[in-house]
């Protein structure tokens, strides 16, 4: 299929990366986004890169020490992580899945107080202990996802941003082009990575898509004196040291919404400051003195068993859908191959990915996100 | 595992939020004349009345020119916050006035956020505004808040701004007259509007030799009467003239050179250009706003619960341009500085970078990198300071922008040729000062809520290897990692 156009919707990272996947193997991209590329979730979240529990986890593991040279662009990528069990309760959980690296020969380490306080100059002597995973890593969201839209740039790919998919043509059971507002863009395949949008989109063709959103919040420190591995974090927190010495945290309660067809109405953060920031100065004791200087929120959207849903549609046949439920950032340098090996191959050559497949979902109940309490509060 | 099923989501925010600690039927926010005032008002009519104020901030804020902007012009005095107390009621005896009336008054109170339920939240019990001192943060419910944040300090960047002495307008009448707490014994101050003008009368009548003034039009711009008044007291305006540099030492500033090559010894460059209404909360809390440049900036629109008075509602209109006045003074600096010229200070971005659209020096630069710029950028789509921000870090730092925003979104109208009002307003986020981590804590967390909180969704099929489905292991892992959402 080289040599063809391909059509992707949503230049979120997963739609990115999947463009520049594409892009590699000769393929013309042309990513539509409705607004600027990663402004949504890709953009907002805590850079996380360790993801163990996907099929996708062994390429994530591969490719991001190399994203940085392939890209052409930086993206902060650090290596490894450790993590921190401040309560007794969370002692026992990390060691358990400590222990569940360790069958499946994962590198990593168990380290009592004196080693987390060695290893994590800002921890105190109020944790119980510690993981280092000696795999995993974090990087820079924001400039992650600039740095696939500008890569695919340079190899002839097109962005296009401020400008909404408004809708499909279809012919011979293939979409034949996506149309904005004002252009319409012939294609031989398409990728709809569209985040909380796919549902309305893929309704076109019938298809139902279960996902539902949620909004999620994170707070940022000025910098912080640097730690030998910034990937710390624990005590029901996730985040980063960012490599300019801000601590960037999220974690705690969700909030389900609604989304337009045209995406979130808003992203507010709330007063759940407040919470992230006494988790993080249990965490970080001394870092405790910090200024907190920005809070955001993200809208994530979630599929019922909270796994991607990254698959090849039968009708239309040219179309692949990726959603990938709040793990996104991470895995993005696996799932944009994924995507590329469904859209040219109609497989994916490195993992088994069928338990990304739509059709798990073949027997959910209509009413399966009422029934979950995944309803916006009325 | 079984997909259908019927649950509670005990992960969600629903119901566990932190009540506010009481309600009043207006907050007041800054106890300027026009937020005492409106509190008095209220306060007579039955109203029960919060008026908060951040005065005196804390020595370490003023020191990041928060809120507004110091230059690290102010005495020792500053740090002793009682004297700063003092000072306060003393230059303000109608705060009494207004504790008379049964105004509740805070002082040495931050309003951090304002929060109510809207577009993509509806968790939050009422609407309320998050306050902080120097022990605590905490919540207060309102009917309505008023706004009299007054207005900050536009900054403006020329090679050597980023030392000491080099401070704003509004930060130098505030320690001239709030604090009496001004370090600096000779001013040279930029522009000359009415704000220019007022405060170099000022500093005069207070002791502080004024060494001139510095204005890039052809004419002085205050009002006749202000420049007459500034004729009796001798000081001199250069006009056709801008400001190259500014020299200095171990404790700052000691000389600025301007454009006409003329040196002029001073301790102290007032940068009295502009004032910017102090929207912060009202725009991170995604209240309604609009350019207006003859009120000096975006103003609040003013909503049924939320209202803005005193030059937070915007500048008293003279019919001035303030915005197009400011876009001169930026491109006469533009023009005359190099393009290394320092304009974020907490990030250390050069315009060199910020117009290059590149990352900070600790990151690499390989050729692809360096070959991106504000151009290449504009080719996809027009300029947002926000993903300027993002790619250079400038606004990014400890300040929260106040010295570098507006500065950022005037080089990006200048560079696309584009009209200022094009660039959109980079965001305000909350907290709108920098709060300690351990000041904005709840430590008092309810109950429902430490019980909902997962490290993400609470989805348990989420964190199961994949290796592990269908063995003894996925029960082990649903066991030990479950936080609750099935049952």
């Amino acid at each position: 299929m080289s040599g063809s156009e391909v059509v992707i919707v949503g230049g979120g990272v997963t739609g990115l990366s999947a463009g520049w996947w594409l892009a590699r193997s000769g393929v013309k991209v042309t990513v539509l986004d409705k607004f600027i590329v990663g402004w949504e979730a890709s953009g907002r979240n805590g850079g996380g890169a360790s993801h163990y529990q996907s099929p996708l986890f062994d390429e994530e593991q591969r490719m991001w020490p190399q994203m940085d040279e392939l890209l052409g662009y930086p993206t902060e990528h650090q290596k490894e992580r450790i993590i921190i069990a401040m309560t007794e309760r969370q002692w026992e959980q990390y060691r358990f899945v400590a222990e569940r690296h360790h069958r499946l020969g994962h590198p990593v380490e168990v380290l009592d107080v004196k080693q987390v306080k060695e290893a994590v100059p800002l921890a105190g002597d109020n944790c119980f202990g510690g993981v280092h995973y000696k795999f995993g890593g974090h990087a820079n969201p924001q400039r992650s996802v600039q740095a696939y839209a500008w890569a695919l740039q340079d190899l002839g790919g097109k962005i296009v941003q401020h400008s909404p998919v408004t809708g499909f043509e279809t012919a011979g059971g293939k979409v034949t082009a996506v149309k904005t507002a004002t252009a319409t863009y012939g294609c031989d395949a398409v990728v709809v990575a569209a985040g909380p949008q796919i549902p309305q989109l893929m309704a076109q063709f019938g298809i139902d898509i279960p996902l539902a959103p949620a909004r999620a919040e994170m707070i940022i420190t000025e910098p912080a004196p640097m730690m030998p591995i910034g990937g710390v974090d624990g005590h029901k927190l996730y985040g980063r040291q960012t490599m300019r010495g801000n601590l960037a945290y999220g974690g705690g309660p969700h909030e389900w919404i609604d989304v337009d067809a045209t995406g979130p109405k808003d992203r507010p953060s709330t007063p759940l400051m407040r919470n992230l920031a006494s988790r993080l100065a249990e965490l970080l004791p001394k870092a405790a003195h910090l200024n907190i200087i920005r809070s955001w929120a993200g809208v994530i959207e979630n599929s019922p068993d909270g796994r991607p849903i990254i698959d090849r549609l039968t009708s239309p046949d040219n179309v692949v859908v990726a959603s990938m439920s709040g793990v996104g950032f991470g895995l993005s340098p696996a799932s944009g191959h994924a995507i590329r090996d469904l859209v040219l191959d109609g497989a994916c050559s490195f993992a088994n990915i069928d338990i990304l497949k739509l059709s798990r979902f073949d027997n959910l109940e209509s009413d399966w996100r009422e029934k979950r309490g995944w309803m916006p509060i009325s | 595992m079984e997909l259908n099923f019927t649950g509670t989501d005990i992960c969600a925010v629903n119901g566990t939020r932190s009540a506010p600690e009481a309600h009043y039927g207006l907050v007041v926010v800054g106890a300027g004349p026009s937020g005492v005032a409106a509190a008095i008002e209220a306060a007579k009519a039955g109203t029960k009345v919060l008026l908060v104020d951040e005065n005196p901030v804390s020595g370490a804020l003023m020191g990041n020119d928060v809120p507004l902007y110091f230059g690290g012009r102010m005495t020792a005095a500053t740090q002793n916050s009682e004297r700063m107390l003092e000072a306060i009621f003393m230059s303000m005896p109608e705060l009494e006035t207004a504790m008379e009336a049964g105004v509740e008054l805070l002082l040495g109170t931050t309003a951090w956020g304002v929060y109510r339920n809207g577009p993509g939240v509806a968790s939050l019990p009422e609407q309320v505004v998050g306050l902080a001192d120097a022990e605590r943060s905490w919540l207060i419910g309102f009917d309505h808040i008023t706004l009299a944040t007054g207005a900050r300090d536009l900054a403006m960047a020329f090679p050597g701004w980023n030392q000491p002495g080099v401070m704003g307008a509004a930060a130098l009448q505030m320690l001239l007259t709030r604090y009496d707490a001004f370090a600096g014994h000779r001013i040279l101050v930029l522009g000359s509007h009415d704000l220019a003008i007022e405060t170099a009368i000022m500093a005069h009548a207070r002791g502080v030799e004024v060494a001139g003034l510095v204005e890039v039009r052809d004419a002085p711009q205050a009002s006749a009467e202000l420049q007459a008044k500034l004729a009796e007291t001798g000081i001199a305006i250069h006009c056709n003239t801008a400001i190259t540099s500014a020299k200095g030492g171990m404790d700052g500033v000691e000389a600025a050179t301007l454009s006409n090559g003329q040196e002029v010894a001073c301790d102290t460059i007032c940068v009295a250009i502009g004032l910017i209404p102090s929207i912060e909360l009202v725009d991170a809390m995604h209240g309604g706003r609009s350019l207006n440049a003859t009120r000096g900036g975006y103003v609040p629109l003013g909503e049924a619960t939320v209202s803005a008075v005193g030059d937070c509602a915007g500048l008293a209109d003279t019919g001035f341009d303030h915005v197009a006045y400011r876009m001169e003074w930026m491109q006469a600096l533009t023009t005359i500085s190099a393009d290394d010229t320092i304009i974020c200070q907490c990030e250390e971005v050069t315009r060199a970078d910020l117009i290059g659209v590149q990352p900070p020096n600790y990151l690499s630069r390989p050729d692809p990198m360096c070959a991106r710029s504000l151009d290449t950028l504009l080719q996809d789509g027009p300029a947002n300071p926000d993903q300027i921000k993002r790619l250079t870090r400038a606004g990014m730092g400890v300040c929260q922008g106040r010295r570098c925003r507006d500065q950022v979104a005037m080089l990006l109208a200048l560079e696309s040729g584009k009209p200022f009002g094009s660039i959109p307003l980079a965001s305000h986020r909350a907290p709108v000062r920098p709060l300690p981590m351990k000041i904005m804590a709840d430590w008092n967390e309810p109950e429902a809520m430490s019980a909902a909180w997962d490290v993400w969704f609470g989805i348990p099929t989420q964190w199961v290897p994949v290796e592990d489905l269908g063995t003894q292991y996925e029960e082990d892992h649903r066991q030990m990692l479950y936080t609750g959402m099935y049952e």
